[in-house]
């Protein structure tokens, strides 16, 4: 008992970072729970994968075939249910990414399991495991508990920590892949690339990006005055691609562009977590928003708490002034 | 084509205030103002979309109380045929297995070829009601889906990765399919329409009415245990720009001038 096992992710040739950073909560969790943690992938021509994940993991547990080449949930969820049954680990941990929460709840549901969604960090109290998520949009936080028994089940969010450095020799396992044939139901049939637009806001400088706040797109004209002022390339949260202000290859974040400019100006944008992964790697962030809680703050240089149709106009005049 | 539309209403709370209630365990939303999900919002428009592409009906579920008649019947006039609600306290629809628990309670038995949901609520973001859903009917599904392409008893549907690849999957009917925000253009209701809506069947549903007994709801139902709701602690290194907003304005322009930060 007190074995946590961990998914590992992997697409289009490539491990996926979401894979060690689970490992790196699993490794602490195991320690307190007195168990051990494992890795479990599945998929074809993955013997690679196994060895980079037995420097994060206690064992690797892998099938190896090439019914796995592409991630399928309905394949991925009759495996996890053979392994879960005969392994019975105390916690099982998937990615909260789009594989995850494709298969998760299926899972869950399919085989009764006590199921969390979206956990950004888990506790132990007592013996006892605490996942904790967020509501609202980052707004506000849950502490949770598991009723029942054990085996439970989480999902948990990308770069929700750092991986560790890999300091393990683990044990690699391969075994026959528990499904023998193919499933009619479900099949995969491509990957499409990302559209790409007429500027690639991953190499941009400067960046103006633009959220809900904006409210609507007559708005854009005050962004494009202050944009013009420093030569800013435009970019948005989700919200304001689905709306139709800016093309969709200007969306930052995970589903999205990850950016990494000089200056990154946030205006009316709230910080959803998929927004924040996508730009850490700004050197400077300044974020307007009226909303003093807005999580955008947290990664904020510099921070504006006001109305941002008061301050964008007279920032752009300003910036216009001083820049001559 | 026969397709069930899942709908749920939800505080906007991008630039509201949140604050925990009394119980510990829900926020105060008295000062709240609700709209439909915004992926669900998609969802009902592709639902619409395929009925005038291939025909068939719309039926719209929705979980929640009487306020959210207005989304419902919203979604009635945008070419919804008919509506069920369903409003029972005892279900415990912070849990989203239990959400999908009933929703599916309300959809068996009845013909269906597709089920869609938006893939992610606004509030509580748990992303799993409707793949849940797919196992309670045990059915097929797809998630976060920006293109469905309807076809002979399967669909193409066209799955947004991180990074925005596109996985194409195809799934046989009947299925479910999870619904990511951008993947049309939802349509303003038209007045005709929302007449017409104010004369469509709207069912209100008990547990009974689901065949759902109480153990298999609320907490004796839920297999998790939400303790307590807090307000986290937001931790800012920035440096907080001080003065009325034209001030402020001012002060961040000269920074980024005289920073060097341009």
């Amino acid at each position: 008992m007190g074995d946590v096992f961990v998914l590992a992710e992997h697409r289009q040739g490539a491990l996926r970072e979401v894979s060690q950073e689970m490992l790196t909560k699993a490794s602490a969790l195991a320690a307190e729970l007195g168990g051990s943690t494992v890795a479990v992938l599945l998929g074809s021509g993955v013997d690679s994968f196994a060895e980079t994940l037995a420097g994060y993991s206690d064992k690797v547990l892998y099938v190896d075939d090439p019914l796995f080449a592409d991630y399928n949930s309905e394949k991925y969820q009759k495996v996890l249910v053979e392994l879960i049954n005969q392994y019975k680990p105390e916690l099982f941990m998937i990615g909260h990414t789009t594989q995850g929460v494709d298969l998760a709840p299926a899972l869950a549901v399919e085989m009764k399991m006590p199921f969390i969604a979206d956990v950004f960090d888990v506790q132990v109290a007592d013996g006892k495991l605490q996942p904790i998520r967020q509501y609202y949009q980052g707004k506000v936080n849950a502490n949770f508990a598991f009723k029942g028994e054990a085996p439970y089940l989480i999902t948990f969010r990308e770069a929700s920590l750092e991986a560790a450095e890999p300091s393990k020799e683990g044990q690699i396992e391969k075994i026959d892949s528990p499904l023998k044939e193919d499933i009619e139901y479900r099949r995969f049939v491509e990957y499409l690339e990302a559209e790409v637009g007429d500027v690639d806001i991953t190499q941009s400088e400067i960046l103006i990006a633009v959220g809900r706040g904006v409210k609507e797109d007559k708005n854009m004209a005050m962004i494009e005055e202050l944009a013009a002022a420093i030569n800013a390339d435009l970019c948005g949260s989700r919200a304001a691609t689905d709306a139709g202000w800016l093309p969709h290859d200007r969306q930052v974040g995970t589903s999205g562009k990850t950016v990494k400019p000089k200056l990154y100006i946030a205006i009316g944008i709230s910080g959803a977590f998929q927004h924040i992964a996508g730009i850490k790697g700004s050197k400077t962030i300044v974020a307007i928003n009226r909303d003093p809680d807005a999580p955008i703050f947290t990664v904020a240089d510099f921070a504006i708490v006001d109305d941002l149709f008061k301050v964008v106009p007279k920032m752009a005049e300003k910036l216009k002034e001083l820049r001559g | 084509m026969k397709t069930f539309v899942c709908i749920k209403r939800v505080p906007d709370t991008s630039e509201a205030e949140v604050k925990v209630d009394a119980t510990g365990k829900d926020v105060d939303s008295s000062k709240f103002s609700f709209d439909i999900n915004d992926a669900d919002n998609y969802a009902v428009e592709e639902a619409v979309l395929i009925k005038e592409a291939k025909g068939g009906t719309v039926q719209v579920i929705c979980m929640g109380p009487a306020d959210a008649d207005v989304m419902i019947r919203m979604a009635l006039a945008k070419g919804g045929d008919s509506a069920m609600r369903i409003d029972d306290p005892r279900i415990n629809a912070r849990d989203p297995l239990q959400s999908a628990k009933a929703l599916a309670a309300a959809i068996k038995g009845q013909e269906f070829d597709l089920v869609l949901t938006g893939c992610m609520s606004n509030d509580d973001g748990n992303m799993s009601t409707g793949v849940a859903l797919a196992e309670e009917l045990g059915i097929p599904h797809a998630a976060m889906v920006k293109k469905v392409e309807v076809e002979d008893g399967k669909i193409k549907a066209h799955r947004e990765l991180e990074g925005g690849v596109i996985e194409v999957v195809e799934v046989t009917l009947p299925a479910v399919v999870t619904i990511q925000t951008g993947i049309n253009e939802p349509r303003y209701a038209p007045i005709r329409g929302i007449r017409q809506a104010q004369k469509k069947e709207l069912k209100v549903l008990k547990i009974e009415d689901l065949n759902l007994s109480e153990e298999e709801v609320g907490a004796a139902g839920s297999l998790i245990e939400m303790k307590e709701f807090y307000i986290p602690e937001v931790v800012s290194t920035a440096e907080i720009i001080e003065g009325e907003p034209e001030e402020k304005a001012e002060i961040m322009a000269t920074k980024l001038v005289k920073g060097g930060l341009l």
